[in-house]
């Protein structure tokens, strides 16, 4: 007995005293951050998701780098470029010492291969639309021509690249910051594979040759990926980390303990529960900045009594957003009464939704609802989450005392959600959406008649024409111009109904130091640094 | 023994047919598909994933041909992480949740028959009833209520213990498996002081106290050996329960065991991903209970 207690205080005194990784980093200049679920894979012409997204920013680098305050994108392996008076013809010119982490030369035939890479047919890359502003290269990925000479992608000479724009496209440059948009080393991937081989093991540690600040140093799965300093990144006298490591936390609360016992500098997340206690307890390390996405509720127009624009007009006049916000979500969201939300790029979307549920109530009653002919009752969709239900239940509340609408929440897992909504099987049902690049077209282009995303069954050829006019905008100005009208029909319509726009809340432990926040959460490693006063 | 083996083994694979085939079909026929996304894919892309994965076949000749793939011992590459096919995954998984659970059943075992013994040799006094019911209160707390609130105390609050990893850091090793092994330990406390308490009247122990041997090697030679038997044949389902049962604990602590993989290919609609492991676990849970058999055999000879 006297044995079993002295070994078990030992353990204990012995674990007493265990070093915090957060301490241990300011030695080892390794920053450690919670990214979300694990990466489906380290390719960065096959993955989606945000989580891979923030580790191929460590890895591989494209022409252009996203500023670290979201201003617009600075050089990367492109040292400068030229747009054609007409907007139509970049031509970039590449510096010479770039280099992947083999030691080779990034040159201009790089990029040429990793785009043609994109939009083969048979790779099956689900983001090759990042491409489709350059000419041909829609048909070529849906393979109405077979020739990759016609897509307008040209290598003048290794180091100067000419794009050919099939419009002229504004944001042309910040979609290159895209992780889609960057390259691979064309010897690594045919050494495991083919052009259109997915799943090989050239993105394993110690096959994976990048070009970014930093390179593949181990990849546990469901537990860390470690990247170190790259020696043969063109401008490693900026990177001040030794390493990162990213650990896929899928699960918030976890993350929040981690990072309260010293195991995270990042988080990316908070729990919702948490957000008032962290502003008064740690209100230097919780961080809420504007995010560009809108939080809104898709609408099947096909589906009566919701085919009737008056109904979906009573429906958002009776949505208190200001409310929803501030009792319901809690994160410093904002309200939202456009689908593009205000961005510090110029684009200020002029439409307006009212709260007014007494105009919504006698709009009811004009179309003939009343206690002996009642409203039906719909279902309003969602996955299932925590913070969706508060805010369903808000707004079945809102439209139950406004409108006297009895509103059924169903509440399924992603996958059914997501079919459900394909296939057009709800009435409403809830929707996010983040922009890919700070443009407004990346969230009005999903609207138009037939697009994946629109969903909603919604169609207005006016409104189709106003984008392909935006399209083809040559200035900045008349674009925003054509926007703004398009926004207006969707507002009027209203297949959609906004209701805040996003925030992102995350803790940041005081140590790191150049981590600034931007309208896309993004940020290039470069400059941060880990220090203790 | 080794016809019993045998016979076992022979009524295994009838049983592994008819998981494989419920599951299979039961997958299939869930709403929503493994290349459903936020951002809508294309339809042509749709067409080539599904083309890759021979989703585009009817699904029963999709059956025979994930059933000919697997009787050659190929469980297909995962939907979700398309680099890494399902064996890689299990394979990654395995060694940590079996060290997982071996660690949560020895400290299962130690704690529960330590306390099983004290409760079964003075039953009806406090030291019975205190170790009782911690026990009952050990059964009734689910691990996901335990995992966080022993991470709050030890970890956050006393900062004695790291909260998440495996293996990382000193000491992430011993919540989990506390948490994981306190159920486990619980029942093996009541099954010890059962099976005590029944040996403690027989004629045999009577015999051995009369003969004059000290109260110590009554209890640990002869009273233990049979007092034990229920505990033995309680293991071999645990040891399987525990494997397939870790993931709960493997979430709340960022193991990167089987049991995390398991669940999430189930959301993800991971077909490949789901079948294999139901088969893998299918056949461990079998493996386990003949394993418990066989010792439980050994161990009293009124079985054999």
């Amino acid at each position: 007995m006297r044995l079993i207690l002295y070994i078990s205080l030992t353990l204990l005194v012995s674990c007493g005293s265990y070093e915090k990784p957060v301490d241990t980093s300011l030695e080892s200049k390794i920053l450690l951050i919670g990214n979300g679920t694990e990466p489906q894979d380290l390719d960065p012409h096959i993955v989606t998701g945000v989580p891979e997204s923030k580790i191929l920013m460590a890895l591989l680098e494209g022409l252009v780098i996203r500023h670290p305050e979201g201003r617009s994108p600075m050089p990367g392996v492109a040292e400068s470029w030229s747009i054609s008076s007409d907007g139509l013809t970049y031509t970039f010119t590449l510096r010479k010492n770039a280099k992947w982490s083999n030691g080779d030369i990034v040159d201009a035939h790089d990029f040429v291969y990793s785009w043609k890479r994109v939009l083969t047919p048979s790779l099956g890359s689900q983001y090759p639309d990042m491409l489709y502003d350059i000419k041909n290269a829609e048909l070529y990925n849906k393979g109405l021509i077979s020739s990759f000479d016609d897509v307008g992608v040209k290598a003048l000479s290794d180091f100067s690249l000419e794009v050919t724009l099939a419009n002229p496209a504004p944001y042309f440059i910040e979609l290159l910051t895209h992780y889609t948009t960057r390259p691979v080393h064309q010897e690594t991937i045919e050494k495991y594979g083919n052009i259109d081989s997915v799943g090989t093991k050239w993105t394993r540690p110690g096959n994976f040759v990048g070009n970014g600040p930093f390179t593949l140093e181990a990849w546990q799965l469901n537990r860390v990926i470690e990247v170190k300093k790259s020696d043969s990144y063109w401008d490693k006298s900026a990177v001040k980390l030794n390493g990162i490591k990213f650990y896929p936390i899928d699960n918030v609360t976890r993350e929040d303990l981690m990072y309260r016992s010293g195991q995270l500098h990042i988080t990316g997340s908070i729990p919702q529960e948490k957000i008032d206690s962290y502003k008064t307890l740690y209100p230097d390390e919780l961080k809420i900045f504007p995010y560009y996405g809108t939080y809104y509720y898709r609408i099947n127009v096909n589906k009566p009594p919701l085919d009737e624009e008056k109904v979906r007009d009573a429906l958002s006049l009776s949505l208190d957003r200001k409310e929803i916000v501030e009792k319901v979500a809690k994160g410093g969201q904002e309200p939202a009464f456009s689908f593009t939300p205000p961005d510090k790029n110029g684009y200020y979307p002029r439409s307006t939704l009212d709260y007014d549920p007494q105009k919504a109530k006698s709009i009811l009653n004009d179309l003939g609802y009343s206690d002996k002919n009642p409203f039906p009752k719909i279902e309003l969709l969602y996955n299932t989450s925590e913070g969706h239900q508060k805010i369903a239940q808000a707004i079945q509340q809102m439209w139950k005392t406004n409108l006297g609408i009895d509103i059924e929440l169903t509440n399924t897992d992603w996958k059914v959600y997501l079919s459900r909504q394909q296939i057009g099987d709800y009435s409403i049902s809830r929707a996010g959406w983040i922009g890919d690049y700070p443009d407004p077209k990346t969230f009005l282009d999903m609207m138009v008649t037939g697009r994946g995303n629109n969903q909603t069954g919604w169609s207005n050829i006016e409104y189709d024409n106003l984008l392909k006019k935006a399209a083809n905008a040559t200035n900045q100005y008349d674009r925003f111009e054509y926007f703004n009208q398009a926004e207006k029909i969707l507002m009027d319509e209203k297949p959609i109904i906004p209701i805040y726009t996003y925030t992102r809340m995350y803790m940041l432990h005081p140590d790191v130091k150049g981590w600034n926040s931007n309208l896309l959460d993004t940020r290039p490693y470069q400059n941060i640094e880990l220090t203790r006063e | 023994m080794i016809s019993l083996i045998f016979r076992r083994f022979l009524a295994a694979l009838p049983v592994l047919l008819i998981v494989v085939t419920i599951t299979f079909f039961m997958v299939h026929s869930a709403p929503g598909g493994p290349f459903d996304a936020d951002k809508a894919v294309s339809k042509e892309v749709l067409e080539q994933l599904n083309e890759r994965y021979n989703l585009n076949e009817p699904v029963w000749k999709q059956y025979f041909i994930y059933l000919s793939n697997v009787v050659q011992g190929d469980f297909g590459p995962s939907f979700r992480y398309p680099s890494r096919s399902v064996t890689e995954l299990i394979l990654t998984g395995l060694p940590i949740t079996f060290e997982l659970a071996l660690y949560s059943i020895i400290f299962a075992v130690f704690l529960g028959v330590s306390a099983g013994l004290i409760s079964g040799l003075k039953p009806n006094t406090s030291y019975d009833y205190i170790p009782m019911t911690i026990a009952m209160a050990g059964i009734c707390i689910p691990s996901i209520i335990l995992g966080p609130s022993l991470s709050l105390i030890f970890g956050i609050t006393l900062q004695w213990v790291p909260v998440s990893g495996w293996g990382d850091i000193p000491g992430d090793k011993i919540l989990p498996v506390i948490t994981l092994g306190t159920a486990y330990a619980a029942y093996c406390a009541r099954l010890t002081r059962g099976g005590m308490l029944e040996i403690l009247n027989q004629d045999f122990i009577r015999t051995a106290r009369a003969k004059g041997l000290s109260e110590t090697r009554v209890v640990l030679v002869h009273a233990l050996r049979g007092g034990l038997t229920p505990v033995v044949a309680f293991l071999g389902p645990a040891m399987a329960g525990l494997l397939a049962g870790s993931f709960v604990v493997e979430t709340v602590f960022g193991i990167p065991g089987l049991g995390r993989f398991y669940v999430e290919a189930a959301f993800n609609r991971d077909y490949t991903m789901i079948l294999g492991t139901t088969i893998f676990f299918s056949s461990l849970i079998i493996l386990f209970n003949l394993l418990a058999d066989v010792i439980a055999s050994a161990l009293n000879p009124k079985l054999r």
